[in-house]
């Protein structure tokens, strides 16, 4: 981008001896110092990248047993799996209420991993860690002890929440939704529910421990010249996540903390006997929830950006315009929340309110939309895997962005509230939206990281399966939902069989897309070929694509400078 | 705000039914499967319905206890209105709405199906149309020289102003929606107070003496233990059909109060456009009129446990003079009416409770409590 007044040639020019830096830069410790007590912000990343695909494969197998399940009415499977799962927990046969169980837990264990465990590790954890410091010209992130520590909370946490349905007999697991709501989540009997709790909160501090260093990193890392508002975009939209995350994490250890307090030792938080209030921990976790939802979805709008300008070999269009409209959506972000409680009985003026405030949220949104658009008008494009990613995320984010505008009419959302609708739109903005982000980010910097270039057939085929698979599953759930299929059921009146068979067989399609990329990525992996500096041409200005593919274990000791001012008129 | 409250409850309606809320949730077990509040007195059999499709005719096995004074149930004890498919309850294949038959319900669909579908669907397709231009126009071939236009002011403003005057007309008729569904009832209002369970629902009528019905899901015939009813197709379809409906009024309005016992359960009618929470601790109102008479079924939409999925609600909507026939059948009083006959002996400890939770409801409709149940009530 011409917005950082950077290209390689300026770049080399004020880093002499680049060449015979890389013997020091490129000495790495040995296996075990390198992987498990690593201070190397490209390592780290990578494990986050590890960690995410691994659970997005757990996630994904998670969901796989629930389409399965919903293809036809009736119980099909539910029962043997419950069974299963209680002989390995060294119990018998398991009853009706206690298979049923089973399906809440898989619904609640789907969304914490997919929230928690894939798409956060890997935008702001993987590729946030990869790229804020190269992209900045850092040497690496302000605390590398601390990133580290980052990553590593995340195994204990996965583990409790993996581990969590093993525990508490044939009723266990936590079967309370990821939302947790009082009193069902207080009332479930035995450990699970707290290894739950305890498994958010060691991810929470993970996450802000993160928003900490990237906040820090990226306010005074910035090599010499780079303004904040000559930033590239990603780097923007890790900004404002980091922040988004420092101030909504807290509010969620507090609301689970008083959930594990009223569960264990006797106080009524949210327990009205006790003059409690369970509406209070809505209001406390949507307050996290809501801008959990823009973190999860921002960085991809960061890489987005990125991918668009690339492969349009042009700079973003209204770039300033880009980076606060992203500000704007992290602000209004914390003041809409309750568009998640429409139907739990609030005033008229309150649902007057959030209903408005939601609607706002389009307005930034639809800036972000336009200025993609207006960033390919006039380009040269070239439709490499990643700018086919960024394009179906852009049409595929609009749709789902779209129906959320039909949601945040709190009149009209008493219909759709819990219903299959939600689950569509939802669905649309993460699974077609932050997922196509991280496809599209994962095959743009796929060379940089591994040095080895993916194979372009593949990496099309991959996409093409996978857009057709995830439209046929999710699709169709906006017409159960405008029936009024409930969420969170296992069984369904037979008059909800036909969209349901169509979504399974959706989910089928998009695992054949999966496996593709499995495919893809380790043969790329093994005999990819080798990647030069920069695969993309002159449309990537960004400074990753100045060092070498891989990067040298340590880069820039030398600061590069940015040439300032000679594209600009902000 | 001249708007009124009507839908939050209050704080002193809440911590009334702190009272009341806590009696119940030491029961969460095994939910009576018949109905709970009269005992089934040997009278003579009542004239059936007028409306009834199917009279007590046809003999079907199922074996009830027939509640020989409810006007409502046929001989056999299966329920005389039949429900019609595509009318209050979901249609395989369907991509719409289910159809509407209240106010609300209709003035809702309008504005979905209408303003709000028709700007999704155009904004969506301007989107896919521009990225197809921009691939067909300025991909590599056709544009080998890309511009460096990275500005225009003038474009900028229109992309942002030009959605938020899409969404201030959206916004105007989201607003009068939101107006309307929270307009309080009339005072001739027949309150219906719903208590959520696991996994089960129970009803009572204030107004009508406090007698109180209890709906579980029906079961299919292989699932049902001896002497238990089986869900026959003129109960309804699977997962919906339940034991005893909820009998309620046409064209009367109805002020619906929900609570629950337990955990967080949602009374939803799509029909009706009608989805409240119930919270213990809580009274979260509403209301709405029924245009149509018919049997409408809706599905517990909060996340409640195990059986979550095995909750359904069934609304049975009658003639008013129906109506009576049943409150009286089921030893309730009928507004208006001195009818010292049928004083509910039966009607146990719950009715003072609901005596306590009603006074504030309607409370909650006077103008001069709006603002306090506006500041106070969150």
């Amino acid at each position: 981008m011409s917005d950082i007044a950077l290209t390689p040639n300026a770049f080399e020019a004020h880093h002499g001896g680049h060449e015979h830096e890389h013997h020091d830069a490129d000495h790495k410790p040995g296996f075990f110092a390198r992987w498990f007590m690593s201070t190397n912000h490209k390592d780290i990343g990578t494990l986050y990248l590890i960690f995410a695909i691994t659970a997005g494969i757990i996630g994904g197998a998670i969901s796989g047993l629930m389409r399965a399940e919903l293809m036809h009415p009736g119980i099909q499977y539910l029962g043997y799996w419950a069974n299963t799962l209680n002989h390995i927990r060294g119990g018998g046969d398991v009853n009706m209420d206690q298979a049923r169980h089973l399906w809440n837990v898989l619904v609640t264990a789907h969304g914490l991993i997919m929230v928690f465990f894939m798409v956060m590790p890997a935008m702001i954890g993987g590729f946030g860690n990869w790229f804020v410091p190269l992209m900045i010209g850092a040497p690496d992130m302000a605390f590398p002890r601390m990133n580290n520590i980052s990553f590593w909370l995340l195994i204990p946490s996965f583990t409790l929440l993996l581990a969590s349905p093993f525990f508490g007999g044939a009723d266990g697991g936590a079967g309370t939704g990821w939302t947790v709501y009082a009193p069902l989540s207080t009332q479930e009997a035995g450990p699970s529910v707290d290894m739950a709790i305890l498994s958010l909160h060691l991810a929470g501090a993970s996450s802000i421990l993160g928003a900490i260093n990237f906040i820090t990193t990226i306010f005074n890392m910035r090599a010499p010249g780079m303004t904040l508002h000559k930033m590239p975009l990603f780097v923007w939209s890790v900004l404002v996540t980091a922040f988004l995350l420092l101030l909504a994490l807290p509010v969620l250890a507090a609301a689970i903390t008083m959930l594990l307090t009223d569960r264990n030792f006797g106080t009524t938080f949210f327990q009205a006997e006790g003059g409690g209030d369970p509406i209070l921990y809505q209001h406390l976790f949507w307050f996290f929830g809501h801008p959990e939802v823009y973190i999860m979805i921002l960085p991809g709008f960061g890489m987005i950006s990125q991918i668009i300008a690339t492969f349009s070999k042009k700079p973003v269009f209204g770039y300033l315009g880009m980076a606060y409209a992203m500000v704007a959506i992290g602000v209004v972000g914390f003041i809409v929340w309750a568009h998640h409680m429409f139907t739990t009985g609030l005033s008229v003026n309150t649902k007057m309110y959030f209903t408005a405030a939601t609607m706002v949220i389009a307005v930034p949104t639809g800036i972000k939309i336009f200025s993609w658009i207006a960033t390919m008008w006039g380009g040269s494009l070239s439709f490499k895997t990643p700018m086919v990613w960024a394009m179906g995320f852009i049409f595929m984010f609009t749709v789902g962005g779209v129906t959320g505008v039909v949601l945040a009419n709190g009149g009209v959302d008493d219909y759709m509230q819990d219903t299959y609708y939600v689950v569509a739109h939802f669905h649309y903005v993460l699974s077609l939206g932050a997922v196509f982000s991280l496809f599209a980010g994962f095959y743009y910097w796929f060379p940089k990281m591994s040095g080895r270039m993916y194979n372009e057939l593949l990496g099309h085929l991959h996409f093409w399966v996978f857009f057709i698979g995830v439209n046929v599953l999710f699709f169709p759930m906006h017409f159960l939902g405008l029936q009024g299929m409930p969420r969170r059921y296992p069984d369904y009146p037979n008059a909800f069989e036909y969209f349901n068979k169509f979504a399974t067989i959706g989910y089928m399609i998009m695992a054949v897309g999966m496996a593709i990329f499995f495919i893809n990525l380790i043969w790329s992996l093994i005999a990819g070929k080798k990647a030069p500096d920069n695969p993309w041409g002159e449309g990537a200005t960004t400074l990753e694509w100045t060092l070498s593919s891989p990067p040298p274990f340590h880069q820039f000791e030398t600061l590069p400078v940015i040439d300032g001012g000679d594209s600009h008129h902000h | 705000m001249r708007f009124t409250v009507v839908k939050t409850a209050m704080l002193a309606a809440g911590l009334m039914l702190a009272g009341a809320g806590q009696a119940a949730p030491q029961a969460p077990t095994a939910p009576p499967p018949a109905t709970a509040a009269t005992p089934a007195a040997p009278t003579t059999a009542a004239p059936a319905a007028t409306t009834a499709a199917a009279s007590g005719a046809k003999a079907t096995p199922a074996a009830a206890t027939p509640a020989a004074n409810d006007p409502l149930l046929s001989m056999d004890g299966a329920p005389p209105m039949k429900p019609v498919a595509g009318i209050g309850q979901p249609v395989d294949g369907e991509i719409g709405l289910q159809p509407q038959v209240t106010k609300n319900g209709e003035r809702a669909a309008w504005f979905h199906n209408g303003p709000l579908l028709w700007t999704i669907t155009i904004i969506s397709a301007f989107v896919l149309a521009l990225l197809l231009w921009v691939i067909v126009r300025y991909n590599r071939r056709a544009n080998p020289v890309p511009s460096k236009t990275a500005h225009n002011t003038m474009i900028e403003v229109v992309w942002t102003l030009l959605p938020v005057v899409i969404l201030v007309l959206l916004a105007i008729p989201s607003i009068g929606l939101l107006q309307a569904q929270f307009a309080p009832p009339p005072k001739n209002a027949i309150t219906l107070k719903v208590t959520g369970n696991q996994w089960y629902w129970t009803y009572s009528y204030p107004d009508n003496g406090g007698f109180e019905i209890t709906a579980n899901l029906l079961k299919e015939k292989d699932e049902v233990g001896r002497g238990e009813r089986a869900r026959t197709d003129d109960d309804g379809p699977r997962l919906l059909a339940v034991d005893n409906r909820v009998v309620l009024p046409v064209g009367v309005p109805i002020r619906l109060i929900t609570t629950s016992a337990d955990v967080i359960h949602s009374w939803a009618m799509p029909a009706f456009w009608i989805k409240l929470d119930a919270v213990p601790g809580r009274l979260n109102e509403t209301s709405f009129t029924i245009e149509k008479p018919g049997v409408y079924f809706g599905q517990c939409s909060e996340l409640c446990g195990p059986k979550h999925a095995y909750m359904p609600i069934a609304v049975e909507a009658v003639p008013l003079d129906l109506y009576n026939k049943w409150v009286v059948a089921k030893g309730g009083k009928v507004a208006g009416a001195a009818d010292p006959a049928a004083a509910p002996a039966a009607a146990n400890a719950s009715a003072p409770a609901d005596a306590n939770a009603a006074a504030p409801a309607d409370n909650m409709t006077a103008p001069d409590n709006a603002a306090a149940g506006n500041s106070t009530g969150q």
